[in-house]
């Protein structure tokens, strides 16, 4: 396993080059121009020396160059430096990755700006999604083609159909406008401090998080359920149930442990999409997360902006790729990677 | 037994620690915000309110720099516009008044050289930077090299042209020279594209470097009523009372720009929730933004710069068998065939409700109009007003008076045998469609026919010298566009001499795009640019608006402006077109 561990982790450095490298040349060749954003009013002279001070006309290799040097040297350099408080060399000089779009804003902080956000609404639709979706699979499972498994099985259907930005509109209407219950537009520097306050988070995130976990919780419930399915009918189980155990036990004990293997190993897969943010549920309840962010780069050609998110996407994938590798390993005696 | 225990203690341990990991990362999420309890929600809680006075702004697309020296949107120039200020503002009726400035400089108190050659601008007395420091004549000749120093990549740099130096007479006196006569001296320092920012602070971001001064580009000093505490990018920006202001201390302690979303939502915040006092920008359907008007909360306000909705009548000949011809001007040897026949025109304008595709189509943000110059208000035309009621029994009369009959019975009137069918293309873009339509029918009702046609934006604006389709080559009979002039129209009006009709030769690159040539306008304009600003001026503005409209070039249809609304208990919002909405925010108050 440790042999295994340390050859998975060598692998990713070439593969995690490789797509920045991708990224770069996709996001270099494609067209748009950081001043298309601008007014129409601006002279093309001008347009040009804004391109220029953002170092736009650059040959290819020397931008991605600098781009490689300024993220895994420069960035990681300037973290030790604030996270110690200490001076390495000379940190004044040296040049971070920094946002076309909000020019001299270094792109990383704009991304720790946003993280809490995101892991606030998407991270808590996952957790609200999982905690839904599992027991409602199991009983769906045990008891098929009951009412409990026919309405669970529609209101998934239409979980999984109804996009978030109509439900999300709904809520708005209902929950906001109608009943005035929750907030619309969600407040970033809301601190929480007290209970008072842990309310108002509580409130600002419900309704995007109601959203987000109903679409979530609707494909695990049907994983979970399918999965179960395959273990009922299985000898083990048979072999339990024989041996007088009683069902609430072999049901928890015998068949959900085995069905859960997939099912954990798909949503160690899914964690990344949670730091991606969900684009649309975010623009729709005001939610500054990374979604938005990400969106609000092409939509302005930020081009650094959108190379280092994408990228650390790649990078969160294909850790928690490897991650859940490892999880299956655990959860699953009878697979050893040698 | 035991294994099969410990391995289901795994997986719940595992998932524990997943949650942790998701609780733990906001948790840490306040440090980094700022030291302040701003507390959005004050709509309903009025027991909140005594405690802080808070103003919630949204606009709809989030700021992404406050200031609009490196980064060009409305919004980041409205975030600035809270903080920094010009030497003088345009109030909505288009006037200057002075804002860090004694008074605005003119020939007749001496601040305007007689020959037009500079102007010199005195600061108010003790003016300070929010940090408690000197504001000083220095600071403006600093923000003149900043912005004009072109490796800054400066976006407001075309407020500076023209100018060949700013020096600083003394600590309060600031003379501007230019390098030719400049009859309208007031585009450096003058609106919210060019305010003053702090030569102290700015000291080491001039040129290349201004691209990593992150500290001072999302807090910049400012003179104005409110100081930057935080600024999130692509977010939210808080601001609080500057207590440095020259001016009146501020009704609010608080001030959250907030960013993101969308238009209708951001609509539905002020005028069916109440959560945010101020909304920028509502491009929403005008039936769904009286719907949420009449809930009774907040009020929907227009802002108008100078844009006009307008029909442009091709004084060219455009029919395809002309080949590579087609709407060539060719020193005037190849005219429309009807449309430059007046009576045709002139007709058509009198056959359009103004009144009702404004109200219908454009709501808040139209008014009906008969100007190509509809604004500021001292250089609007009162001679043509007489097309804003529709008339099309007088045009039928006009047509059959001059002998543009229907001779044939198709219902189709001829002008020297060539029956009245034309071409109409605007934009793909629904009230624009709309409007083509409604005209359409009128044009019938008058025996003149039209075929609708309409280009994708990107291409009918797209500029792109081998597509057919754009609206410089204009190869129909009419077209539909919105432009319209700055607050001095020079500029605007500039475009519509001989010299810049579009052709061939100069790859359609004139602003003259409906073709028309008048000896007359071309020297009136001429003596515009030598003429300063005053009476004579307006007169000279007037006299060409109405050439242009009198000669049947343009049709004016709709003054167009832009809507945003606001709680009913905000008191002192005064909507401007010309500078930032956020130009007197520091006079709102409940």
């Amino acid at each position: 396993m440790g042999q295994y561990l340390v050859r998975r982790v060598l692998t990713i450095i070439p593969t995690l080059i490789a797509i920045s490298f991708v990224i770069f040349a996709v996001l270099d060749l494609a067209p748009g121009d950081p001043t298309s954003a601008l007014p129409e009013t601006i002279r093309p002279e001008v347009r040009q020396q804004i391109r220029k001070a953002m170092g736009l006309d650059e040959p290819f290799p020397v931008k991605y160059g600098l781009w490689l040097r300024q993220f895994f040297v420069n960035e990681p350099l300037s973290l030790i430096e604030t996270a110690f408080d200490i001076q390495i060399g000379d940190g004044e000089k040296r040049l971070r990755v920094t946002s076309w779009g909000s020019r001299g804003v270094p792109v990383m902080d704009m991304i720790v700006e946003r993280m809490p956000q995101t892991l606030w609404v998407v991270g808590m639709a996952y957790l609200v999604a999982i905690a839904i979706a599992v027991p409602v699979g199991v009983v769906s499972a045990i008891r098929q083609y009951s009412i409990f498994d026919q309405v669970g099985t529609f209101l998934s259907l239409i979980g999984y159909s109804i996009p978030t930005f109509f439900t999300g509109l709904l809520m708005i209407l209902l929950f906001s406008v109608k009943l005035k219950w929750f907030p619309m537009i969600y407040d970033t520097n809301l601190q929480i401090v007290d209970w008072n306050s842990l309310v108002q988070q509580l409130k600002q995130i419900a309704m995007p998080v109601a959203v987000l976990g109903f679409f979530q919780a609707a494909t695990l419930a049907r994983f979970t359920r399918s999965s179960m399915l395959d273990n009922i009918p299985m000898d083990y189980v048979r072999t339990a149930t024989a041996k007088g155990f009683r069902e609430r036990y072999v049901v928890i004990r015998h068949i959900l442990r085995n069905s859960l293997i997939p099912v954990v190993t798909l949503i160690a897969l899914g964690i990344p999409a949670i730091f991606s943010g969900a684009i649309i549920t975010e623009q729709i309840f005001r939610v500054n997360g990374l979604g938005a962010l990400l969106i609000g780069a092409i939509q302005l050609n930020d081009i650094p902006l959108v190379q280092t998110v994408t990228f650390i996407f790649a990078f969160l994938i294909v850790v928690f790729n490897l991650v859940a590798d490892v999880i299956y390993g655990i959860l699953d005696p009878r697979i050893r990677y040698s | 037994m035991m294994g099969k225990n410990i391995s289901s203690l795994r997986i719940i341990a595992l998932l524990l620690a997943m949650a942790f990991l998701l609780a733990a990362c906001p948790a840490a999420a306040p440090t980094g915000g700022e030291g302040m309890a701003a507390d959005e929600e004050m709509a309903e809680e009025e027991v909140m309110e005594e405690e802080s006075k808070v103003l919630t702004i949204l606009y709809w697309q989030a700021a992404s720099l406050p200031g609009p020296y490196l980064s060009g949107g409305t919004k980041d120039q409205d975030a600035g516009a809270i903080t920094l200020e010009p030497l003088a503002n345009y109030d909505p009726n288009g006037t200057i008044v002075p804002r860090l400035a004694v008074e605005i400089p003119t020939i007749e108190n001496g601040g305007v050289s007689e020959d037009l050659m500079s102007i010199t601008w005195t600061l108010k007395e003790g003016l300070l930077w929010s940090d408690g420091s000197d504001v000083t004549a220095e600071d403006v000749v600093f923000t003149w090299q900043y912005c004009s120093d072109e490796a800054t990549g400066c976006t407001a740099s075309e407020a500076f042209l023209g100018i060949e130096s700013v020096e600083a007479l003394d600590d309060r006196t600031i003379k501007i020279t230019f390098d030719s006569p400049t009859p309208y001296p007031y585009n450096a320092f003058v609106g919210a594209n060019t305010p003053i920012i702090s030569s102290v602070q700015f000291a080491d971001c001039v040129g290349a470097a201004a691209q990593t001064c992150n500290e001072q580009n999302t807090a910049p000093l400012g003179t104005g009523p409110y100081r930057i505490i935080d600024f999130k990018v692509n977010d939210v920006a808080v601001y609080e009372r500057n207590p440095h202001y020259h001016g009146e201390p501020t009704y609010f302690d608080t001030v959250i720009f907030k960013g993101g979303g969308d238009a209708a939502s951001a609509a539905r915040a002020v005028l069916e929730t109440g959560e945010a006092d101020y909304a920028w920008n509502l491009q929403v359907e005008p039936d769904i933004l009286r719907d949420m008007e009449a809930a009774g909360l907040g009020r929907v306000v227009s802002a108008f710069a100078g844009y006009v909705e307008r029909v442009l009548i091709n004084q060219t000949n455009p029919h395809s068998d002309l080949g590579d011809d087609r709407s060539e001007y060719m020193e005037g040897d190849n005219p429309h065939p009807f449309l430059t026949f007046p009576p045709i025109p002139q007709a058509m304008s009198m056959a359009i409700d103004r009144n009702l595709i404004s109200e219908q189509l454009y709501g808040f943000a139209g008014q009906p109009t008969c100007n190509v110059i509809p604004a500021p208000l001292h250089y609007v035309s009162d001679s043509n007003d007489s097309c804003l009621t529709q008339d099309i029994d007088g045009a039928n009369a006009l047509l059959d008076e001059n002998d543009v009959l229907d001779t044939d019975g198709d219902g189709i009137r001829e002008y020297n045998g060539v029956p009245l069918k034309l071409s109409y293309q605007t934009s793909t873009n629904s009230v624009r469609q709309k409007t083509q339509a409604l005209l359409r029918q009128w044009w019938l009702q008058i025996g003149i026919e039209t075929e609708l046609i309409n280009h994708d934006a990107s291409v009918f604006f797209g500029g792109d010298p081998n597509s057919p389709d754009t609206y410089q080559k204009f190869y129909t009979d009419l077209q539909m566009y919105t432009t319209g002039p700055t607050i001095d129209p020079q500029q605007h009006l500039s475009n519509w001499i001989c010299e810049q009709i579009p052709m061939r030769e100069n790859s359609w690159g004139g602003g003259n795009i409906f073709r028309g040539c008048s000896a007359e306008f071309d020297a009136l304009f001429e003596q515009l640019t030598q003429t300063p600003v005053g009476p004579e001026r307006e007169a000279l503005v007037k006299q060409l608006n109405d050439i242009n409209v009198q000669n049947n070039y343009q049709i004016p249809l709709v003054y167009r402006g832009e809507v945003s609304a606001h709680l009913d208990t905000l008191k002192g919002v005064w909507i401007n077109g010309w500078d930032s909405q956020m130009w007197n925010v520091g006079e709102w108050h409940r």
